[in-house]
């Protein structure tokens, strides 16, 4: 039988997947969407120090560490769904922890820079029709998200843009990618040099090109005013930007450059900036505390209440101070995304991970709780990159339990151990 | 200057961190062609990738990056050698780190002895 | 659960009780008759001397989905004070823009137990339904926008009025939306081409219509599906000096059409487009005028749009609008243009006291209060724009007391004296007026017949206050009347007290409302049109829209 599926791998959620459920295998999705919905090895039981156990056991052991810790840190979040991180803020707000997720890592610069510049944003669909201008910058989707250029960016057909032909793509990144070889136009930076290129694109656009060198980054004078015209030139543009911008030197501050050229670009015309979010729901893990609790990321609730301070509450800067002494990891893997300055302190304090596959936290885990794969074993809403609400689907049922169900569980657990 | 990053290999098996698979997704390191064959390297071969943040065993691959500039595919390799200062944001620094890379014998470790000797 | 409410004093102005003792009886969460109850099973409120009425209804806040959160995230100055700490309930944080906890602890406290969020975009309608669902205490519902959404567009362009009646009927299935919002007709569609369509006779690019024709559209399906809300709209031309008079020919838009019982337009947050004079250094109040227009028409209502003193956060779906003033304060601007739907626009505001342009917005937001009758307006802040919902007890207090507004005047600027009428304005409302205007008029202009009053059959959702109606003077007792609305002596929410002296005792969770209005339409109809244009979507039709499932609590109100 074949069925609908909404791919839970990248940001980009595709809803026009295909599953058969006889064969086990997608239709339509890209190379990692396959791979998600493919049979790989799963966590076949809950364990304790490496003992199975059933789920009440995990759960009630899982509670104790929480609830006896000083500070746990609860982190990741991206993988999951919404219901499930609602209940993950109210857990950490019960055990006064700390809440972080994985855009701390990703794109947390970008939250940085809204919160200075604001987010002048459109939705995939507005892009889709009306762009007629994309510029790919410090990111990489053919490898990233590789639907995203026929879904919404390169490709794809729109209302007032009808063929990739009336449509301009531009890449800026320090290497030729995959995606580079798709565009119309690359340019190539030195790393750690965008801040200068976008102040100088923005002096060029706002008729002071006079004050730029022959040469900003790498970039030649001439090669700078060429997409400055392009850019000033187009009906309705798109700064699609990633991790080139947000983890290289100036993080934020590279963000917020980009966003107040596309501040000065509308004045002109109609620009409009999006972050290609990495996972399929690390906009829930950011979006949901933000309503429950008021802050995306690196919230400290050790007081009561949510304090909000990167430096000192994201999940790498309280693992290498040794700021915590346990930790919940649900839907991701730290161990091997973290420097290993952290990870040092998650072989140290006692672990709680909860997740589908083994990864490498799972080899530093005290308890470990096997949890059902949203999107074929359990559903749930998502936000996609563009924060639009999509739901994942239960296509087959499983024994395994939904991250939601767990933490529904292991709330009650601690409310009661708490008294 | 070493970079870190996506690719679609390693995407594809990042759901399966303890495969072989993944292994061959994030042990190695890209360099330009020039570089490459300045380190007299085969295809195959081992290099040693130091920062002043700590040092990795990967393979090397030749690929069409700029002189000077190196790649290794996120994961726990790149993350043996980068920056974890935040600078106040809470996100280390994953992209833009200098670093040297000599020619090695020694062998790569696998995931678990990475782990195994942090 | 059975309660008797005893001795209070009630205003009930929908069943024409006016500060009369009466006991109130609750069962299973409706107001009964005294017949219904066994007294000594009854818990006991005694309520002698005190102001018994209805819970408070927001007929129009923003409140819930993505540019309110979009809100929270880019403004953390703003949530950092610390309403509550954690403990039997959660902790709450903000300023003037709050968490969804916050948001429904915050109207439980002052004896709110209604509130609908007043812009919902279609396409994020599951995220404006999870926020929704994350405010405790209160009854809710959201409206979803119509008026740039490239299918009402369409069939106002094709003047197939039973094709739109059946594109909102199916919309608000999808949507799981209470009832038609209209924001800058055609504005946005045009702010997608860095545009705006300022007055009802611009062309809305690549439609070839006019906002004219939008809103009269739109109108004329409402009353033929005879919704229970009416069209609510959004005026073009918000914030720009001049305005009043876009706001007037709007209102007029309504002639013509007849319903028992509610109005057939509702123009919401009127102070920001009631500016008169022609740039913001000549601006004053085209209150008066629009006052008079209001005052004549028997069919139309506003609410006040107030803005208060302090922070405050424009949000709105008038994306054009807030580029504007993001350009004019040189403030942070977020903007989200939405698929083939509409948009919407954030930047974060100050109302100063000695600053003239906000006086005056202030005066004129009072002026609106004064000068119409009772009867056609509501107290809203339009929050965050003009301020937070936690201040309507200041204004309910000032619409009473000349004092208070003199007080008042004194600490603003002396602009307001010669760009308004506030300073010549005597009225003081009555008590039972701003219960009117807080209480039953918004529930009869949202029809929701057992919500905003005491009868017998309505939902138990009341609020009792320490005053007394019979001996308050809320001329000169304005301060007593400010503090006393803040925190309910009780709130009762479906027969439940959830709040007793100001504070929280227990925790509930309300219904979501929506509309089902499809059984008077044929949806095979626009069958093929919805799937001709969603290859201009970005997600599947097939995956579009909310299912009551994924609801807390829906009720599904049938047409």
């Amino acid at each position: 039988m074949e069925v609908n599926v909404v791919c839970t791998f990248c940001g980009s959620v595709c809803d026009d997947g295909i599953f058969d459920t006889e064969k086990f295998k997608t239709k339509r999705l890209c190379k990692l969407g396959s791979s998600k919905f493919s049979k790989k090895e799963r966590i076949k039981s809950p364990m304790i120090d490496g003992k199975e156990v059933s789920y009440e056991e995990a759960i009630a052991k899982a509670a104790e560490i929480l609830v006896n810790a000083k500070r746990p840190l609860l982190y990741g979040w991206a993988s999951t769904v919404n219901e499930a991180i609602r209940l993950g803020i109210i857990l950490t707000e019960k055990v006064r922890g700390v809440y972080d997720q994985c855009a701390s890592v990703c794109h947390a610069p970008s939250i940085l820079a809204v919160i200075e510049e604001g987010l002048p944003a459109g939705t995939l669909g507005s892009i889709k029709n009306r762009a007629d201008v994309v510029v790919f910058w410090g990111c990489n989707p053919m490898e990233a998200h590789p639907r995203h250029g026929m879904r919404y960016s390169i490709s794809a057909k729109g209302l007032l843009v009808k063929d990739r032909k009336e449509r301009k793509v531009i890449v800026v990144d320090v290497r030729e990618t995959r995606t580079a070889r798709q565009a119309d136009l690359f340019v190539q930076v030195k790393p750690g040099y965008d801040y200068l290129v976008f102040s100088a694109l923005r002096a060029i656009i706002s008729g002071n090109a006079d004050v730029v060198p022959d040469e900003v980054g790498g970039v030649s004078k001439d090669k700078l005013i060429e997409l400055a015209d392009i850019m000033k030139n187009a009906k309705y543009g798109a700064i699609l930007y990633g991790l080139g911008l947000t983890q290289s030197r100036g993080r934020d501050r590279n963000v917020e450059n980009a966003i107040k050229l596309i501040q000065l670009l509308n004045r002109y015309t109609r620009w409009v900036i999006l972050p290609m979010r990495g996972h399929y729901n690390v906009t829930g893990a950011g979006e949901v505390p933000a309503w429950e609790c008021g802050y995306q990321y690196a919230i400290d609730f050790s007081r009561g209440y949510p304090r909000f301070y990167p430096n000192e509450f994201s999940a790498v800067e309280v693992l290498k101070r040794g700021d915590c002494d346990a930790a919940l990891i649900i839907a991701s893997d730290p161990v091997a995304h973290f420097p290993k300055e952290a990870v040092k302190k998650l072989k140290e304090i006692p672990v709680i991970q909860i997740d589908p596959f083994p990864n490498m936290t799972t080899l530093v885990a005290n308890v470990v709780i096997p949890s059902a794969i949203y999107g074929l074993e359990a559903e749930g809403t998502a936000y996609r990159m563009d924060v639009i609400p999509i739901r994942v689907k239960k296509i087959i049922d499983t024994e395994y339990w939904s991250d939601e169900k767990i933490l529904e569980e292991l709330l009650k657990k601690v409310e009661e151990l708490m008294g | 200057m070493l970079i870190t990053g996506r690719t679609l290999d390693q995407g594809a098996t990042v759901e399966e961190k303890l495969t072989e698979e993944y292994f061959k997704a994030v042990s190695y390191v890209e360099l330009s062609e020039e570089d490459f064959n300045a380190l007299n390297l085969q295809e195959g071969d081992r290099v040693k990738v130091k920062t002043d943040f700590g040092e990795v065993v990967v393979f090397a691959k030749k690929s069409n990056l700029p002189k000077g500039l190196a790649f290794i595919p996120m994961g726990p390799y790149a993350n043996q050698v980068i920056d974890p200062a935040t600078d106040g944001t809470g996100m280390p620094q994953y992209k833009g780190v200098k670093a040297v890379i000599e020619k090695t014998d020694e062998n790569v470790k696998s995931v678990k002895e990475l782990l195994e000797a942090i | 659960m059975m309660l008797h409410i005893k001795n209070g004093i009630v205003i009930d102005p929908k069943n024409k009780v006016i500060k009369e003792k009466m006991d109130i009886f609750v069962k299973d969460g409706k107001i009964v008759e005294e017949s219904e109850i066994k007294k000594d099973e009854c818990k006991v409120i005694d309520a002698t001397n005190k102001l018994v009425v209805a819970g408070g209804v927001d007929m129009h806040a923003h409140i819930a989905g993505s540019k309110i959160n979009t809100g929270r995230s880019m403004r953390p100055e703003e949530m950092r004070p610390v309403r509550s700490k954690a403990n039997k309930f959660r902790a709450t944080v903000g300023r003037t823009l709050l968490t969804a906890p916050a948001i429904g602890y915050e109207y439980a406290k002052m004896g709110y137990t209604t509130a609908f969020e007043a812009a919902q975009p279609p396409i994020g309608a599951l995220h404006t339904h999870e926020e929704l669902d994350s405010i405790p205490m209160v009854d809710k519902a959201a409206l979803p926008v119509f008026g740039n959404w490239h299918f009402v567009l369409k069939y106002v362009a094709e003047k197939d009025l039973e094709k739109l009646k059946t594109f909102i009927a199916w919309a608000l299935e999808r949507t799981k939306g209470y009832g038609v919002k209209v924001v800058n007709p055609g504005g946005v569609e045009a702010w997608m081409y860095g545009k705006n369509c300022r007055n009802l006779d611009d062309e809305v690019p690549g439609f070839n219509i006019t906002p004219r024709e939008i809103i009269t559209s739109l109108i004329k399906a409402v009353e033929e599906l005879r919704l229970t809300h009416c069209t609510h709209i959004h005026c073009n031309n918000l914030g720009n000096p001049g305005n009043y008079q876009t706001t007037i020919e709007t209102i007029k838009l309504a002639s013509g059409f007849k319903n028992d019982k509610r109005p057939v337009l509702h123009v919401t947050h009127v102070q920001f487009n009631a500016y008169a004079g022609t740039t913001w250094r000549d601006a004053k109040s085209g209150a008066e005028e629009i006052a008079k227009v209001v005052n004549k028409m028997d069919n139309v209502t506003i609410d006040m749009g107030q803005p208060i003193f302090g922070t405050a956060t424009a949000m709105t779906g008038d994306a054009p609008f807030q580029f504007t003033l993001h350009r004019l304060l040189g403030a942070k601007w977020s903007n989200k243009d939405s698929e083939v739907e509409g948009g919407a626009g954030i930047v974060p505001l100050v109302y100063l006291p000695k600053n003239p342009v906000h006086a005056l917005q202030w005066a004129i937001g009072l002026e609106l209060g004064l000068l119409i009758d009772s009867d056609k307006v509501v107290i809203t802040t339009d929050y965050p724009n003009g301020g937070p919902f936690t201040e309507y007890p200041y204004i309910m207090a000032m619409l009473m007391s000349k004092k208070m507004r003199e007080k008042e005047l004194e600490r603003v600027s002396p602009y307001v004296q010669k760009a308004t009428s506030l300073p010549a304005i005597d009225t003081e409302k009555t008590l039972e007026e701003v219960i009117h205007m807080t209480r039953d008029l918004p529930a009869k202009i949202l029809g929701l017949e057992n919500k905003g009053h005491l009868g017998v059959g309505a939902d138990a959702d009341i609020a009792i206050y320490d005053i007394n109606p019979l001996e308050i003077d809320p001329s000169n007792d304005y301060e007593l009347i400010n503090k006393a609305f803040r925190r309910a002596m009780y709130t009762i929410k479906g027969g439940e007290i959830i709040v007793k002296d100001g504070e929280l005792v227990k925790e509930v969770w309300g219904k979501t409302y929506w509309v089902d209005v499809r059984s008077k339409v044929e949806l095979e109809a626009i069958k093929a049109d919805l799937e001709d244009y969603f290859k201009y979507y970005s997600v599947e039709l097939q995956n579009y829209g909310v299912e009551e499932r994924w609801i807390r609590m829906p009720e599904r109100i049938v047409l």
